[in-house]
């Protein structure tokens, strides 16, 4: 009878698990050990060469520098995203005309592609023509070219990647705000606390789950999704712009230079994993209600 | 709660919803007008349907459109079995190694096959299914968050119902589909909505994956009619974006209610 138990299961199982360890923790473990083999080019097959791809990893400028982007890009993102979803979580938990079609606006940007986005916002930034000059056209500013500014390119995406992920973010803070009990704030008002104080002592600790929930989901999409990228910029100009899975790509499939796609492939999958680890304990102090 | 309060709270509110449709609302204008006026904004520009005519017949989007809906079908066809299988054996059944098997299904919540491009691809090369359909959708026909979404909520299911099931004679598959499956079905409706959404939106794989009209999806067509950028008026390329993230958007606008509900469930579990 247990026996029995044990098959049905491993069958029930057997199907997913096939598909999710062929394509996820098989290629996970493969990489890794192609990371240590050179890329097979015309005649030339690959062959072991242990640790040399590392060492051009550490020594490759452009690795440095699409890595601070990729920090940049997620300091950039995560917070501003992250306040606007709380300030859009209680604007619309409170009762008002109009307050569906506020909350449809909020969240609209999180059904559209991110390549429309990226095609939309395009527009936007197109120097003398686009939206944006147009505006500061109004205020004597002269032409701007954001995306081609090495200076400016990488604020001009986190501003798309805001746009596009403060409403998604909003929901979950607008769930956890309807979960808080109305006697805590209704207390505290009669203790005579502010608005301000109600959110900071009660409000916003009591939505730290979510926060950290939140959190985790920006830092993983922040490495994940770089469709804007292709759009925008192509990683330019000279690789100010560029994200760790954009060069992936570049490096992998305009260049062909599959064993060290595999390298940085690597350090990505590592970075993942610290940084799990990281926010795990960072928040798991913080954290009391769960 | 003063009115002063209270007021300012709704034009603040006004403020950046606004702000957030603006992006949109252009997007709109200029597909709807004549590229004259993609930068002049007079009340009686004339309305005008030819930017998205001109769009459909430039690229071969019926295409696209058709692809993208064969991919997005597979994928959440096969996820609904493959989840709600393993789903049920992680729910209800005990067998040696199942929470090791559990946490390694887990931790693709945060390895997905979107990173492993690379190694995936050369899966992929290898099982001759390079520019397939089938090649972008294999990647994701199981995914780990639909496992974890469903065995949450067969969890749910009182122990009770699946005895007596049992005791009426229904095999373990009979139990799954009569008992647990019309149980969860708002889980299936929440991660159906997420899926859908999704992979009708997922680009860097497809763009990897296919390499002609007959396979590509409709994200990569756009970026494809998009970045010949000779010739081609914004207008028409606005008319082209609005096109494809269109269905969509209708259907967002029609289930608002659900939609939120849905990438809520969805995510708080």
């Amino acid at each position: 009878m247990l026996t029995r138990q044990w098959v049905h299961g491993w069958l029930l199982l057997m199907p997913a698990l096939t598909f999710i360890f062929l394509f996820t923790h098989i290629p996970a473990v493969v990489t890794v050990w192609n990371s240590f083999f050179s890329t097979a080019r015309g005649r030339r097959p690959s062959v072991f060469v242990g640790l040399d791809n590392y060492e051009r990893l550490i020594n490759d400028p452009v690795f440095w520098k699409v890595l601070s982007n990729n920090l940049w890009f997620a300091l950039g993102t995560i917070p501003t995203s992250i306040a606007l979803a709380i300030a859009m979580a209680l604007f619309v938990n409170r009762q008002f005309l109009g307050r569906s079609l506020v909350r449809m606006a909020y969240f609209t940007p999180t059904v559209l592609p991110l390549i429309a986005v990226a095609n939309i916002w395009l527009f936007f930034y197109t120097p003398g023509f686009g939206l944006v000059d147009q505006i500061l056209g109004a205020f004597d500013h002269g032409q701007t070219n954001l995306l081609g500014n090495p200076d400016t390119a990488l604020a001009a995406i986190v501003v798309v990647s805001v746009w596009k992920e403060a409403g998604f973010f909003m929901i979950f803070y607008l769930a956890a705000l309807q979960a808080i009990p109305p006697q805590l704030a209704e207390a505290a008002r009669i203790e005579g606390a502010g608005g301000w104080t109600i959110f900071r002592r009660i409000t916003f600790p009591l939505m730290m789950p979510t926060t950290l929930f939140v959190s985790i989901n920006a830092v993983i999409n922040s490495f994940r999704l770089v469709d804007h990228i292709f759009i925008l910029t192509a990683g330019g100009p000279d690789n100010a712009s560029s994200l760790l899975l954009y060069y992936i790509y570049e490096t992998s499939f305009r260049f062909w230079d599959t064993a060290y796609g595999a390298t940085l492939t690597v350090a990505m999958l590592a970075l993942l994993c610290l940084l799990a680890i990281g926010q795990f304990f960072l928040f798991d102090r913080r954290v009391h209600y769960k | 709660m003063t009115g002063y309060d209270r007021a300012l709270t709704i034009l603040g509110a006004a403020m950046l919803a606004a702000l957030w449709v603006l992006p949109l609302i252009y997007a709109v204008w200029t597909a709807v007008h004549p590229s004259e006026y993609e930068a002049r904004f007079v009340l009686t520009a004339p309305l005008t349907l030819a930017n998205f005519i001109e769009a459909w017949q430039a690229a071969p989007f019926a295409r696209y459109f058709l692809n993208t809906f064969v991919l997005v079908t597979v994928i959440v066809i096969c996820q609904f079995v493959l989840c709600t299988l393993a789903a049920y054996g992680f729910a209800r059944y005990r067998f040696p190694g199942r929470d090791i098997l559990f946490s390694l299904v887990l931790l693709q919540l945060l390895v997905m096959p979107d990173i492993l491009i690379v190694e995936n691809y050369g899966l992929l090369r290898r099982m001759g299914l390079v520019d397939t359909i089938a090649g972008i959708a294999l990647p994701y026909v199981a995914s780990g968050f639909g496992v974890f979404l469903i065995r949450q909520t067969f969890m749910t299911v009182p122990q009770e119902l699946d005895d007596a099931a049992r005791i009426e004679g229904a095999g373990p598959l009979a139990i799954l589909w009569r008992v647990y499956v019309p149980l969860a079905k708002p889980v299936y409706l929440s991660y159906g909505l997420v899926s859908v959404s999704h992979h009708w939106n997922n680009f860097l794989w497809p763009l990897i994956v296919t390499n002609s009209v007959e396979t590509r999806p409709l994200t990569v067509g756009l970026s494809v009619f998009s970045a010949v950028d000779s010739g081609v008026e914004w207008s028409v390329i606005n008319a082209a974006t609005l096109m494809t993230s269109g269905p969509l958007l209708v259907a967002f606008l029609l289930f608002q209610r659900q939609f939120v509900q849905s990438f809520m469930r969805a995510g708080i579990k």
